[in-house]
């Protein structure tokens, strides 16, 4: 059946933790994860509530996937309304925590309300309880992780927890799971904060049983498998250079964003690359990286482990950095490397450690700096009051601005606010590039025009990871488009959606989808889960799941004009490379796009498309 | 000719897929917690390490267990614990030096890697090659194999 058929309801100002059966009609709808906490948060708060109240809710949940030997079957999202868009929320992770509820026997566990006072949330298969974190509040994410680990006398515990960043409230603060790896993104980790919620640490011995068909699903994982293993990117590419392969590609490309848009092309881009990490240093003859690593059940293992150089000026007198950890992966090499014109790799692993240590996304936090130092380099900030020099490509000011927003000192407490709110604060919304409050991932929107569309109608604000049409814009997967015109990409886009919302649903990762096609994951979806699960069924669920998270985004307040990206990429020309001379053509395939999806030409769901997907 | 499982830490990449195999092979479930190989991840050093039986010739636990429920099967060389025979009394988990023995809560027995049954389900899960089954006598060979390619054959000049 997939499901563990069982959700925690734990209320934490009553702190109260209660087992529920799982809604099965609502799984039958809205399949897992993604889609089905999307469904219970959705009927369960108020959409105009504010973020940070208690009277939102924060909801961990799994996939009918997680915790089998379905490939990347290890991943977990954490749903809620975000603070940093006041959009749905929602934030995928891999590691082995997702899995872990799973064994204990939990589909999800649904918080809401705020704790009097700091608690961690510990589950030890039935039994859960609230306890004390007070001696918690305050340290770090890895601290947390290990603290707790040594507490329960527990060396396998899978811990979830926020860091500085999510105390202090910083609006794009993660929770982050095994160390390294983070629902990332829409600041779910403040939310987290907001209720003192300081980590959820979990136990499971029951594992996963009670899959419908397991011959079945053996044969159909296996194959599926071999899918990946036999692919150039998830069979190679991933695995020998991480996600990191992107980086020269995209350069050359002439779609990776370079100090705040003003550029397209980096040219150190090639110093901060896939490749970079590979070369022996000078200075200690080691490689950055050490190896590469899987999330749980993963067959690709696209993750990074590197060492930082002990030598390097960021960390010469911290030896607490020294190990390996963690990075670089291709958004964070972007965004604190070439969104701020700094092509230091040493220090880009510094700045990420860091985000990862505290606890926050290193996209939202490296573009919000790129958008500081442009202020800078106008004279509109002075180094008098941010507390440092900071032009573009200052690797020491990247290290400063790293550790003040993580460990919320000085400036750092406005650059924890994004990018949208401190352009605004200094009279330069303009330079805020941000869709719905949220920062931009590492694809141009000139250069490849699918993705322009794709983060102006992303339910949880600027986002790569709800429509990747890189895949087929660059990549020609599953086929090549050309990344210079709008003709076609409000097709490709839907596309993407409603796929993309099914992988995450799954309880998989969307990195499969290099390879697989919702051909692949549907017969191990049939094989796990009871009822149908059929093509035809699958393409319902993904297009039911997108439209009610946009319905909830217009409950919200969202309208028509929050679907645009910033004025610069719609007025200032690529400069150089392949789309020198272009500008994004979004307000061309908006229109096209909301006929498509069957939406008013307000971008508000029709009576007609809420009755079609079941609503 | 008897075979052995072959580990090579330097494959492994920590997804675990070999504990989900073992515990499906045996307790038909997905559950690391039931699997009777574990990896381990030293998280410094960015290793991690697969870890089982390694199916002693003289085995302790076989030795050590005063009802004779741990046994050899001539045709693998496993040393199969036959849980109609054991007591629990867990005296083997004390006498293997490796640790790779241990009580299993749910059944009240120990358990450890037998092979199953010739066909391990492990390295048949294992995505890299980490974990291999090959020739009992020749699990060096892959290693001797490297090590002869750096052999200098050129004829030295004259």
């Amino acid at each position: 059946m997939g499901w563990a058929r069982k959700i925690l309801r734990v209320n934490l100002t009553q702190g109260t933790c209660t087992p529920e059966p799982l809604n099965m009609q609502w799984a039958d709808e809205y399949l897992g994860s993604r889609g089905l906490a999307s469904k219970y948060l959705i009927s369960e708060i108020d959409p105009k509530v504010d973020p940070l109240s208690p009277d939102n809710k924060m909801i961990m949940s799994t996939g009918p996937l997680t915790g089998t030997m379905a490939s990347t079957g290890g991943r977990y999202t954490i749903v809620t309304k975000g603070p940093l868009t006041g959009a749905i929320a929602c934030s995928n992770s891999g590691g082995f925590f997702g899995a872990e509820m799973k064994f204990a026997g939990w589909d999800m566990i649904i918080f809401e309300g705020k704790s009097p006072k700091p608690v961690y949330l510990y589950v030890e298969n039935d039994r859960a309880e609230l306890r004390d974190a007070s001696g918690l509040w305050g340290k770090s994410c890895w601290e947390t992780e290990e603290t707790i680990k040594k507490q329960h006398q527990d060396p396998q515990i899978r811990v979830s927890s926020i860091g500085r960043a999510g105390e202090n409230q910083v609006l794009y603060a993660c929770v982050v799971n095994d160390l390294h790896r983070a629902a990332g993104r829409s600041g779910v980790g403040a939310v987290m904060g907001s209720k003192n919620l300081k980590a959820v640490a979990l136990r499971g011995t029951k594992g996963v049983g009670g899959i419908k068909d397991f011959k079945g699903f053996m044969a159909a994982t296996t194959a599926a498998k071999k899918v990946l293993a036999d692919n150039a990117v998830t069979g190679e590419g991933l695995p020998k250079y991480g996600t990191q392969v992107l980086m020269n590609v995209i350069n050359e490309m002439g779609s990776l964003p370079t100090r705040n848009h003003k550029d397209v092309q980096f040219e150190d881009a090639s110093k901060i690359s896939a490749e970079a990490m590979h070369e022996k240093r000078a200075s200690d003859g080691k490689s950055q990286l050490v190896t590469n690593a899987a999330c749980f059940g993963c067959t690709i293992a696209c993750g990074r482990i590197s060492e930082i150089d002990k030598g390097h000026f960021t960390v010469v007198n911290k030896p607490e950095y020294w190990g390996a950890s963690g990075g670089l992966e291709y958004e964070a090499a972007w965004a604190l490397g070439a969104a701020n014109g700094v092509g230091d790799i040493e220090a880009l692993q510094y700045a990420n450690l860091l985000c990862n240590e505290q606890g926050m996304d290193p996209i939202s936090f490296g573009a919000t700096v790129g958008a500081v130092m442009e202020l800078y380099e106008m004279g509109v900030l002075t180094s008098e009051q941010i507390g440092v020099d900071a032009p573009f490509g200052s690797a020491e000011a990247l290290a400063r601005f790293t550790e003040m927003t993580a460990l919320g000192e000085g400036f750092g407490v406005e650059i924890g606010q994004g990018s949208k709110r401190l352009c605004a604060k200094y009279g330069h919304p303009e330079l805020s590039m941000t869709v719905k409050g949220q920062e931009f991932p590492a694809y141009d929107a000139r250069g490849i025009q699918g993705m322009g569309l794709t983060y102006a109608t992303s339910n949880r604000g600027a986002c790569h990871l709800r429509s990747y049409t890189v895949a087929s814009e660059v990549l020609g997967i599953p086929v090549k488009t050309d990344p210079l015109v709008t003709e076609g990409k409000p097709e490709l886009v839907k596309a993407f959606q409603d796929a993309t919302a099914i992988f995450d649903s799954a309880g998989i990762c969307v990195f499969t989808s290099f390879a697989w096609t919702l051909a692949d994951v549907q017969p191990q979806l049939q094989a796990a889960c009871d009822g149908d699960w059929s093509m035809e069924k699958l393409n319902l669920v993904g297009e039911r799941i997108w439209n009610m998270e946009r319905q909830f985004n217009t409950a919200a307040g969202f309208t028509r004009k929050d679907d645009d990206l910033p004025p610069r990429l719609k007025t200032e020309p690529a400069q150089t490379g392949p789309a020198k001379g272009l500008v994004s053509g979004i307000d061309k395939m908006i229109p096209e796009y909301y006929q498509i999806r069957g939406w008013t030409p307000e971008g508000v769901v029709t009576e007609e498309t809420v009755a079609r997907l079941g609503l | 000719m008897l075979k052995s499982l072959h580990i090579d830490p330097a494959k492994c990449t920590g997804c675990l897929q070999c504990e989900m195999a073992c515990s499906y092979e045996h307790h038909g479930v997905f559950n690391p917690s039931k699997s009777r190989i574990k990896v381990f991840n030293f998280e410094a050093e960015g290793k991690k390490v697969p870890y089982t039986c390694t199916q002693c010739a003289e085995a302790w636990c076989m030795n050590a267990c005063p009802v004779d429920a741990i046994r050899l099967d001539a045709a693998t060389g496993a040393k199969v614990v036959h849980e109609d025979i054991c007591v629990g009394c867990k005296v083997c988990t004390i006498a293997c030096p490796f640790g790779t023995i241990n009580y299993e809560q749910d059944s009240g027995k120990v358990q450890k890697c037998d092979l199953c049954d010739d066909n391990p389900a492990c390295a048949a899960a294992c995505p890299t090659g980490a974990i291999t089954y090959i020739d009992a006598d020749w699990t060096g060979l892959d290693k001797m194999r490297q090590w002869a390619a750096k052999a200098n054959t050129a004829t030295p000049a004259t």
